[in-house]
């Protein structure tokens, strides 16, 4: 079941485009990663399923109901441009956002210190914002994102500003949010990230959507057929179905082919090398993420 | 509605626990009263200094005619007007007046020698003098007798009465002045000291980038008239702590100058007994204008004063906020200050031209233009209590208020999530029509 449709959306702004009739779907309890270049929409797209704007065209649909804003606190939303007030103790503007999100003041009071205990801020709870190091100040971002336990969670660029460590924390967090049955989207640039985390992946380019699907499909339908196959000794594939597009001998005297499958199956190049030599290895290459990514942008022109 | 409560509370409590709050709270009464009574408080200090003016009076008609005060003192000197000069350039004088022997059909020629240019006051007093001995004296030569030209003298002091529902009462337009001017003050200075509030506000959730956090969870309108109204909540608690502040210190006054005692006797009826005591003149005076005070229609004026207050505050608030949406900095908001500051200055600066005539045209239409009308038809209603014209200002203001955080809604909720550069007019005007 998808808990967010969006049908269609159109947006303008003066004199340009930011989306032209973007339809995404994001499957409950999912990691679903929305990439896409600078510019291309998705802090537009964000913005419209957070109701801080409203799109000129299209629907959006949540937990089967059109979007309105009963659905503010079902939402937790970390823009990439983040920031809290400087002057307020770091429990005190917890407790206020919480509530702005409709809980209630005990549980609120729960729920947070539960999170700072969680993230070792508790120390850090009468203290100002402004005493904070930049990475615990990310934290508390995170805890008021998701505070009143909603089922849909927006991450815009969650690890920007971490280090390595406090990373690992908010990846493990994530992870463990998607197991007690929350929905996340990801807005990112990182392909390490998505490749590690996503389950879903939508691409936005120039406004508009070019590619989305569960990420082992979209994977899947971009693989070239090519496999790197190592030898103990030199191949000639002759053969019209199989292309070597690079051949290369390590020091250690083994030699190293691409291999482009256009006609024929992996058992009969596997057998075509196994006839001339012995074959020191042979799987196929996945694209990555990565490699997608620029692949579809430049398919679309940029 | 439950969360526009929450955004009151939270701006409420923070600036109301800041050590500023508390600093102006008490600050402010001690200020006011500096401002007030510092002038009077010089003048006292400074007229303790005496002024010796010696006269050289060549006509000899003026032996005894000048009267000495605290101040000045004056003496006719059996010297020369040379003499004289040397005199004061010794300093045994402030100033020599020369009268010369004058002609009295045309009288010429009375120079004032100082080192020091001569007070108006003075020269009024000086000229006031002179003159009414000559009109005397030609009276006098046009066969008048002193005990006809006494007789012929007569003193007026017009005494105002309102009359109203309940009757006559003795009213003063001093009061009705002073009451005016105040109101209309603290209304002028509460917009802009709290309107500066909402707009510095305004612009550090947005700088601080938290504002796309916060209307993830409220609306944007709810956000800002969260906000207006706290800071308007504090604005009144501060009004409330200065006008408690400023009846502790009135009272406090009194007691010093006497007043209570004046009470005191009236309850015993023995006021003029004590008028015919000289220290007790300045009490009986006051005591006076406090009775006028209570000529005005109170209950109206403060119902006015807060009304306009409050609804003053609200259309400028909104005005305030949508500029601190607008902009990014605090050099920026100069610009789009200028509709605030343009008429909020015009009406304190027409006040005076106001209540000179406050049945006139110019305050007439300036307590219907809403931005000028907070200011101006405070002003106005201690002298015209509730009539038709309050009514119709208060009713066009309620209307533009209205608009106005309409208006300001619209460019609040757009401009809150734009970066960098400075719009223009022209592109906040496009704001408004944005989809939401």
């Amino acid at each position: 079941m998808n808990i967010l449709e969006t049908n269609r959306l159109v947006k303008r702004y003066a004199g340009h485009t930011a989306l032209q009739d973007v339809s995404i779907a994001v499957p409950e309890g999912q990691i679903y990663g929305l990439l896409g270049p600078n510019g291309a929409g998705k802090t537009s797209l964000i913005r419209i399923i957070t109701q801080i704007t409203a799109p000129d065209e299209g629907t959006v649909r949540f937990m089967n109901e059109p979007l309105a804003p009963v659905h503010y606190q079902k939402i937790g939303y970390l823009p990439e441009e983040r920031g809290l007030y400087r002057k307020s103790k770091v429990g005190e503007q917890l407790m206020y956002l919480a509530r702005l999100r409709g809980m209630s003041e005990s549980e609120a009071r729960r729920r947070i210190r539960a999170w700072l205990e969680r993230l070792n801020l508790m120390d850090w709870a009468t203290k100002n914002v402004e005493d904070l190091s930049k990475g615990m100040q990310q934290k508390v971002q995170f805890i008021a994102t998701v505070v009143h336990q909603p089922p849909l969670i927006i991450l815009d660029e969650p690890f920007s500003g971490f280090d390595p460590v406090n990373s690992n924390l908010i990846r493990d967090e994530i992870l463990e949010l998607r197991r007690q049955g929350s929905t996340i989207i990801f807005s990112t640039h990182r392909m390490d990230t998505v490749e590690e985390l996503c389950d879903y992946v939508g691409l936005i380019n120039r406004s508009r959507k070019v590619l989305e699907g569960k990420k082992k499909d979209i994977k899947n339908a971009y693989k070239t057929h090519t496999f790197i196959v190592e030898t103990d000794a030199p191949i000639a594939l002759t053969e019209n179905g199989y292309e070597v597009l690079q051949s290369e001998s390590t020091e250690e005297g083994i030699y190293r082919h691409l291999v482009k499958i256009r006609q024929g199956t992996n058992n009969g190049l596997l057998q075509a090398c196994m006839a001339q030599s012995n074959v020191v290895s042979f799987r196929e290459q996945i694209p990555d993420m990565h490699e997608i990514f620029i692949r579809v942008v430049a398919a679309h022109g940029n | 509605m439950n969360k526009i409560w929450l955004i009151v509370q939270r701006e409420y409590l923070i600036r109301v626990r800041k050590k500023s709050f508390l600093i102006m709270s008490i600050l402010g009464p001690i200020l006011f009263g500096a401002i007030i009574f510092l002038p009077a408080l010089i003048t006292i200090f400074t007229s303790d200094e005496e002024k010796h003016i010696a006269i050289v009076d060549e006509s000899g008609l003026f032996q005894d005619k000048f009267e000495s005060n605290q101040s000045l003192i004056f003496s006719v000197v059996p010297i020369n007007i040379e003499q004289a000069k040397t005199a004061l350039k010794e300093k045994k004088y402030d100033g020599v007046l020369l009268i010369p022997d004058i002609d009295i059909s045309n009288p010429q020629g009375f120079t004032y020698f100082s080192e020091e240019s001569l007070a108006p006051m003075t020269k009024a007093n000086l000229e006031r003098t002179i003159r009414q001995e000559i009109e005397k004296l030609r009276m006098m030569r046009s066969g008048i007798k002193k005990e006809q030209l006494d007789g012929i003298r007569a003193k007026v002091d017009i005494i105002t009465i309102k009359i109203g529902e309940e009757g006559e009462k003795a009213g003063s337009s001093g009061a009705a002045m002073v009451i005016g001017y105040v109101g209309a003050f603290f209304i002028y200075i509460f917009i802009f000291l709290y309107g500066s509030q909402i707009m510095r506000g305004v612009m550090e959730e947005k700088t601080n980038r938290i504002i796309e956090v916060l209307i993830c969870s409220v609306r944007p309108f709810d956000l800002m008239m969260g906000k207006i109204i706290g800071i308007g909540a504090v604005a009144l608690t501060q009004f409330l702590i200065w006008v408690v502040l400023s009846l502790g210190i009135t009272t406090g006054i009194s007691v010093v100058f006497g007043l209570d005692k004046v009470a005191e006797a009236r309850a015993k009826g023995q006021m003029e007994q004590l008028q015919q005591n000289p220290e007790m003149a300045n009490a009986v005076e006051i005591s006076n204008a406090i009775d006028a005070i209570a000529s005005i229609n109170m209950p109206v004026t403060i119902a006015a004063f807060l009304f306009f207050f409050f609804a003053g505050y609200l259309m400028y608030g909104a005005m305030f906020a949508a500029i601190g949406a607008a902009v990014d900095n605090e050099t920026d908001s100069q610009q789009f200050m200028l509709p605030i500051t343009i008429p909020l200055i015009f009406a304190i600066i027409s006040l005076s031209a106001v209540i000179t005539n406050p049945n006139g045209q110019l305050a007439f239409w300036l307590s219907v233009v809403p931005l000028t009308a907070p200011v101006v038809m405070m002003a106005r209603v201690p002298f015209t209590g509730a009539n038709w014209e309050l009514f119709l200002s208060m009713g066009i203001l309620i209307a533009s208020f209205i608009g106005m955080v309409w208006l300001a809604g619209r460019i609040y909720r757009v401009g809150i999530l734009m970066y960098g550069k400075k719009p223009t007019y022209k592109e906040i005007g496009k704001w408004l029509f944005y989809k939401a």
